[in-house]
């Protein structure tokens, strides 16, 4: 790194003139002459700043033909197709009311049949994502380490973070496909049962719809990945990977609304005043959660009607009577979502930072 | 820098001994308030093949994983083919091949797959890399089971898969931890020839650890018996030997007789210094005096009529060596430096 590569191979070939320059030396069996002949070939190598490239490629290869990509695949595509043939059927009954409705397309994957328990869409993302993401990272670490290939690995030259970098991309890479694959194939349900063709518009929202979701899968796949470096046992690793989206996606709401109570309390006869401000309190503390972050985000990017998401805002505008929604450019929708999408990209970037500084930090030796 | 360093090696190299592939100096490495490697010296030469013997927690390993760069020492340095480990890791692990304490190898590839990761890892272009590993594996003798997933090997065929991984590199140096352990006294064998032949076929340096002297002690040019972090001694087996030669000897010496008239027979041997009966043969005795007593026991004592039934030395040779080193080191710990 410090010296320039040109004088680094310089002194390459200074120093191993012992085995390499001068096989002819080595007065042994003709064997290995051969072999002598081959070593000399063997070119001088640059510095392989490029290592997690390697990496990333050899986890992708092991992702894509690993079991838990066929289970993850096959049971996202299962309930996505379920979703969008709900919201489809649903769309359809009330056909009349969609013709004239902003961006369909899109609201095939935000919205689901209110009188049905099947969830949209872009909400069951939001709620099976994290499967994703701990399912490509849990073991990520740990998992070398049980392996006992780790020291091997680490023995390459290879800069000690291309391990944690090369994963991470792979696990982006892989969930990316299996992202776009299931969202192509809702998108050809969407189109094959209803016909809605979907508008340029459309298409660049679920654009960033899709980059926003990686985001968010990222969030999970780091956390997972720095469950891998803290825990040394894959199984207690998935465990507690497991046990924050629980946390997060059941027991979220409930706590926040706990604390908000208690926090900003509303009375028997509360005021309006009193009421919105417990509604924002409730609003920020369930921000706290990446899954909340995504979901905001999602409202706005996916559905060109929303304006607000904030639950003291909607307070407000109820008593602001007639008030017609208007369809946003994807512009100021991105506009609105971009708070979210920051705090989530920043959740993703602290958990990788832990568990990066974590693996750094690691002795080699089990 | 790397230049300097470079000539520096080559100067060393002008001295009777040749190359100097590995050298530490006073290198420490404490955990804490236990130190596992005490003010190491080594200087290991380009082309030999050098042990480093003691038993499981002498501080092998660890010293292993600082030459590597993978572990960073308390004090002292290290250099390795003419690098820093702790300041030029990359440059060090582009030059020497590792084959880990009871390696492991992703078990879902096959033993192809592994060494083409470790290959890629090492920036080598897959052309290349498929000759080599290629030429690898037949001289390890795994061809035939080159394209079988890894879960399948038996632990021979890892070890040796990880001989021809630590080899794809084409290292000037190879550090070998264990090599021989936990595999079959067939597979024992059979791995050392390899080492060696690998060593003079390749012209690399080898350093191998290991815990039993008599496995090794025949592939080794030259050894360093290790304990507890310190080197008690270093050089060529023979010389090792032969610095403990003038020690005592044990001998057992299985004489018919009256027990009385054989004790003072025996006592009457120039240079017996100790004479003791087995407790449980009563024909079974128990001599020690000077290695030159085994030239004339049996002699003298047939000069005075009796036949030696058996004479025999107590303890296996190279574990005696070994032995005696850790005595040594208990007795002799403060006067030692």
């Amino acid at each position: 790194m410090t010296t320039p590569p040109d004088a680094v191979t310089l002194d390459d070939d200074e120093l191993d003139d012992e085995p390499q320059a001068s096989p002819d030396a080595r007065s042994d069996a003709p064997s290995e002459a051969a072999s002598g002949r081959t070593l000399g070939r063997l070119s001088p190598r640059g510095l392989p700043s490029s290592g997690w490239r390697v990496v990333a490629a050899k986890e992708f290869g092991d992702h894509i033909l690993s079991v838990r990509l066929f289970i993850l695949l096959g049971l996202l595509s299962l309930f996505a197709v379920g979703a969008i043939y709900s919201t489809a059927a649903y769309v359809g009954n009330n056909a009349q009311a969609a013709s004239g409705a902003v961006g369909l397309f899109v609201l095939l994957f935000s919205h689901s049949d209110p009188n049905s328990q099947v969830p949209s869409f872009a909400a069951l993302v939001g709620l099976l994502g994290p499967l994703l993401g701990i399912a490509f990272g849990f073991d990520a670490i740990n998992g070398e380490r049980s392996e006992r290939t780790l020291p091997r690995l680490m023995s390459q030259p290879i800069h000690r973070d291309a391990v944690i970098i090369g994963k991470f991309v792979a696990g982006l890479a892989v969930m990316g496909l299996i992202l776009g694959a299931i969202t192509l194939i809702v998108a050809g349900v969407a189109f094959f049962v209803l016909g809605v063709v979907p508008s340029p518009d459309d298409v660049a929202r679920l654009g960033a719809w899709f980059v926003v979701t990686l985001a968010y899968l990222g969030f999970w796949l780091a956390f997972a990945m720095l469950c891998s470096v803290a825990v040394r046992r894959a199984a207690t690793s998935v465990l507690a990977a497991v046990a924050l989206w629980i946390v997060l996606t059941i027991f979220a709401s409930l706590l926040v609304g706990i604390f908000a109570n208690y926090l900003s309390p509303v009375p028997a006869n509360p005021t309006l005043d009193q009421q919105v401000a417990n509604a924002e309190l409730t609003d920020d503390l369930a921000r706290i959660s990446p899954g909340t972050l995504y979901t905001e985000a999602t409202e706005y990017i996916l559905d060109p009607t929303v304006q607000t998401v904030d639950i003291a805002a909607q307070v407000a505008q109820a008593s602001n009577t007639g008030a017609v929604p208007s369809a946003l450019p994807i512009g100021q929708s991105l506009a609105l979502a971009w708070p979210q999408v920051v705090a989530l990209l920043a959740l993703t970037v602290v958990c990788f930072g832990l568990g990066y500084i974590g693996f750094m930090r690691q002795e080699v030796r089990a | 820098m790397a230049r300097k360093r470079a000539r520096r090696v080559r100067t060393a190299g002008s001295e009777p001994g040749g190359d100097i592939a590995i050298e530490t100096h006073r290198l420490t490495k404490a955990y804490g308030d236990l130190v596992a490697v005490d003010k190491l010296n080594l200087a290991i030469h380009a082309g030999e093949v050098f042990g480093l013997l003691g038993p499981n927690g002498a501080g092998k390993t660890t010293t292993i994983l600082m030459l590597l760069g993978l572990s960073e020492p308390t004090s002292g340095r290290a250099e390795v083919v003419g690098f820093d480990p702790t300041r030029q890791p990359l440059e060090v692990k582009r030059r020497v091949g590792y084959l880990p304490d009871d390696v492991g190898f992703y078990a879902e590839l096959t033993g192809r797959q592994n060494m083409r990761y470790t290959a890629a890892l090492n920036g080598i272009g897959s052309r290349e890399a498929n000759q080599r590993i290629g030429e690898l594996l037949d001289q390890v003798g795994l061809a035939d089971a080159a394209d079988r997933r890894v879960e399948q090997y038996s632990r021979g065929m890892r070890q040796r898969l990880g001989l021809a991984d630590a080899l794809v590199k084409d290292p000037s140096v190879v550090i070998l931890d264990e090599p021989t352990a936990s595999i079959d006294p067939a597979g024992v064998t059979e791995v050392l020839a390899l080492i060696q032949s690998l060593a003079r076929e390749n012209g690399v340096t080898v350093l191998l650890s290991s815990h039993l002297l008599h496995q090794v002690h025949q592939v080794c040019d030259r050894v360093a018996i290790f304990n507890k972090g310190r080197v008690l001694a270093q050089g060529r087996m023979a010389q090792l030997a032969e610095e403990l030669a003038s020690d005592q000897l044990e001998l057992e010496v299985g004489l018919d007789g009256p027990a009385d008239q054989v004790e003072a027979a025996l006592r009457s041997v120039a240079g017996v210094t100790k004479v003791t009966r087995d407790p449980h043969d009563p024909h079974l005795w128990r001599v020690a005096g000077p290695q030159s007593i085994r030239g004339h026991l049996a002699t003298d004592l047939a000069a005075r009529g009796m036949g030696v039934r058996q004479l025999r030395r107590v303890g296996d040779e190279l574990d005696e060596i070994y032995l005696r080193y850790f005595q040594r080191d208990e007795g002799g710990r403060d006067n030692a430096a």
